[in-house]
């Protein structure tokens, strides 16, 4: 295995809120292409992790390296950073100002400098993946949860991403509209691209990850492939944790 | 064995039956309601029909001073000073000047509504205040100068407003932004800033800038009395407008910021694009309210001895023609202020409705 093939490498990342220490020495390698899930109970610091991948939070010791490059606090590597993860949010955090399609071109245009007209064809054929491109010239707020969501993950394609993020991104959704959002990231697994993603649908889990990840106080507790995880638990804390969310 | 029988067909409830009904039900549904609906048509009594008298049906229109026989308003003393409320001292031969940068302002009102194209936008936006200035003052282009003493009127009002009104916005939106810096600096001379504005009144500010301004100035240059107005009127409703937009960017959720970033726009993309549209579209009534403000508070220029429209009724009636017509001239004044106040509140109620049906 050579370093190059290593996407995502966290080595002993540790994070303080002030006193509060919400991560604690995280280590985690991604290959290129791998689907990880990474679950575990409320507060136990999932979304922190993910969110230092972009450098939406900062952490205090340890590193993480993106695709070949050490993210620090430099404007610049943020910058190149943030060109190659794209991250979903679960409340989908779509421009209210803006049209979907604008919401789309956003970034393209301003950050990426890409004439206009090829914004515009790459972001409709981005609409039709999720299939939603005749929703393109209306606002997030007259389009349902799961259209909303769908929008976002295209918005995310457009900057051409190695690597998607998602925070729990079906469970601020009505249940009728998890599925489409699912259906969407399963297609997008499938080709390829490097994914991580915070949730509890153990159904998606099982038939897109690579590895599942089990995080707790702020560590990661246990992580396996799907099978195995899910049908031969080692830790007690995961084997409670899994009752609690089978149970209903 | 009981005994049914047909009834009537009931009229129709009173609400939608009529002028006398709607009375009844509005005012005069009891007796608490009765008797302001009276008190009120007392007061209207006393109030409008006299005032009607005054300002039409006894004013004087037309003819000289000495051949006033109504007892009404005299407007002929408006008509003969209406010159001097609308420009001061503005030489004659040159009001075509200021009358046509009132036109372009208007030309330009239409032209940003149909302008689709925002660099065009940017261009006017950016040509008006040039090409204003240079019509208005002249020495350009072998226009005549007109030095600033000899503004006044309502002109100098709607200068002083405009440009304390144009200048405070950018620099408002950055003091906000600068309160919300995380850069220690920054943040700390923005918050001084604006609390030591709002804490002292206008007046205070005026003086200072007539009087302190001057002193870091040494070097020989006569500062120029208006430009210090100017200077300390968008200082102080910059700090106004600080805490307005404040108050816009205070309700933009955290995730709007997550999104700019995760995106990878800069800090002045992700302020410029997406945060504040929506900030200060959420701030236009309270920001067009302190424009109001604003407006009516230039009336204290006249403290540092500019003549703006308020002061040209003190200027008229000291002419020893048109001693006492003071009635007049307030009268006349206050209904310029109120006309371009209402104008305002009622322009930035149509741009919000427009928002609001946007989306
Ligand atoms: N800005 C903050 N300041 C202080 N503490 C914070 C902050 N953000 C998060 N925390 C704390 O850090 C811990 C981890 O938060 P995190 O959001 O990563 O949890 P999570 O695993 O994503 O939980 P959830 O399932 O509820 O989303 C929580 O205990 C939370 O209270
Ligand atoms: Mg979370």
């Amino acid at each position: 295995m050579s370093a190059q093939e290593n996407m995502i490498t966290m080595h002993k990342v540790n994070k303080w809120y002030g006193d509060f220490h919400v991560l604690k020495d995280i280590n985690l390698t991604i290959k290129k292409g791998e689907k990880v899930v990474i679950c575990g109970p409320s507060g136990s610091g999932k979304s922190t992790t993910i969110r230092c991948l972009n450098h939406l939070e900062k952490f205090q010791k340890g590193t993480i390296t993106i695709n070949g490059t050490e993210l620090t606090d430099d404007i610049k590597v943020v910058r190149h950073i943030r060109a190659e993860v794209g991250m979903v949010f679960q409340h989908f955090n779509l421009f209210p100002h803006l049209s979907v399609l604008e919401n789309l071109l956003l970034a393209p245009t301003w950050v990426h400098k890409k004439p206009r007209k090829e914004a515009i064809k790459t972001a409709m054929y981005y609409l039709e993946r999720v299939k939603i491109a005749d929703q393109a010239d209306k606002y997030p707020n007259q389009l349902s949860g799961g259209q909303q969501q769908r929008v976002a993950i295209a918005r995310c394609l457009c900057i051409n991403p190695h690597i998607m993020l998602f925070d729990e991104p079906t469970s601020a959704l009505d249940p009728e509209m998890v599925s489409e959002v699912l259906d969407v990231m399963v297609e997008l697994a499938d080709e390829g691209i490097t994914m991580i993603c915070v949730t509890h649908e153990m159904g998606f889990a099982k038939k897109v990850a690579d590895r599942v990840i089990f995080m707790d106080a702020g560590q990661i507790i246990e992580e396996n492939e799907p099978h195995e995880f899910f049908d031969n638990p080692q830790s007690d804390r995961l084997k409670i944790f899994l009752d609690q969310i089978l149970s209903h | 064995m009981a005994v049914y029988t047909l009834k009537e067909a009931q009229p129709a409830p009173s609400s939608n039956r009529g002028l006398f009904f709607w009375l009844r039900e509005n005012l005069f549904s009891d007796i608490t309601n009765s008797f302001f609906t009276l008190l009120g048509c007392y007061i209207i009594y006393l109030i409008v029909p006299p005032l009607i008298d005054w300002m039409i049906i006894d004013a004087t229109w037309t003819g000289t001073k000495e051949e006033i026989v109504k007892s009404g308003a005299r407007w002929i003393f408006i008509i003969e000073k209406f010159d001097q409320f609308m420009y001061g001292f503005y030489p004659e031969a040159l009001h075509w000047r200021p009358n046509l940068v009132l036109l372009l302002c208007a030309a330009f009102i239409v032209a940003m509504k149909y302008v689709q194209h925002m660099k065009i936008k940017i261009a006017m936006i950016l040509l008006l205040p040039v090409i204003s200035f240079i019509l208005i003052s002249g020495g350009w282009f072998g226009l005549e100068t007109v030095e600033t003493e000899q503004w006044g009127g309502l002109m100098l009002t709607m200068i002083v407003a405009a440009v304390g009104i144009i200048a405070s916005f950018p620099l408002g939106i950055v003091l906000a932004l600068g309160r919300q810096s995380h850069m220690p600096i920054v943040k700390s001379l923005s918050v001084g800033f604006i609390e030591f504005v709002r804490g002292v009144p206008l007046i205070t500010i005026l003086f200072m800038a007539s009087v302190v301004l001057p002193l870091f100035f040494q070097d020989g240059i006569d500062f120029d009395k208006l430009l210090r107005a100017l200077i300390g009127i968008t200082l102080f409703q910059s700090a106004y407008i600080a805490e307005v937009v404040r108050g816009g960017l205070q309700a933009i959720p955290k995730g709007q910021y997550e999104a700019a970033d995760s995106l990878g726009l800069g800090y002045w993309q992700g302020m410029i694009l997406v945060i504040l549209p929506q900030a200060l579209k959420i701030s236009i009534p309270n920001i067009v309210g302190s424009f109001i403000a604003l407006f009516k508070d230039t009336t204290l220029v006249l403290i540092i001895g500019l003549f703006d429209v308020l002061a040209m009724v003190t200027l008229t009636t000291s002419d020893t023609n048109w001693l006492g017509f003071e009635v007049e001239g307030y009268v006349f004044v206050t209904m310029i202020y109120w006309c371009i106040c209402f104008s305002m509140s009622q322009y930035s109620k149509s741009v919000e409705r427009k928002f609001n049906t946007e989306h």
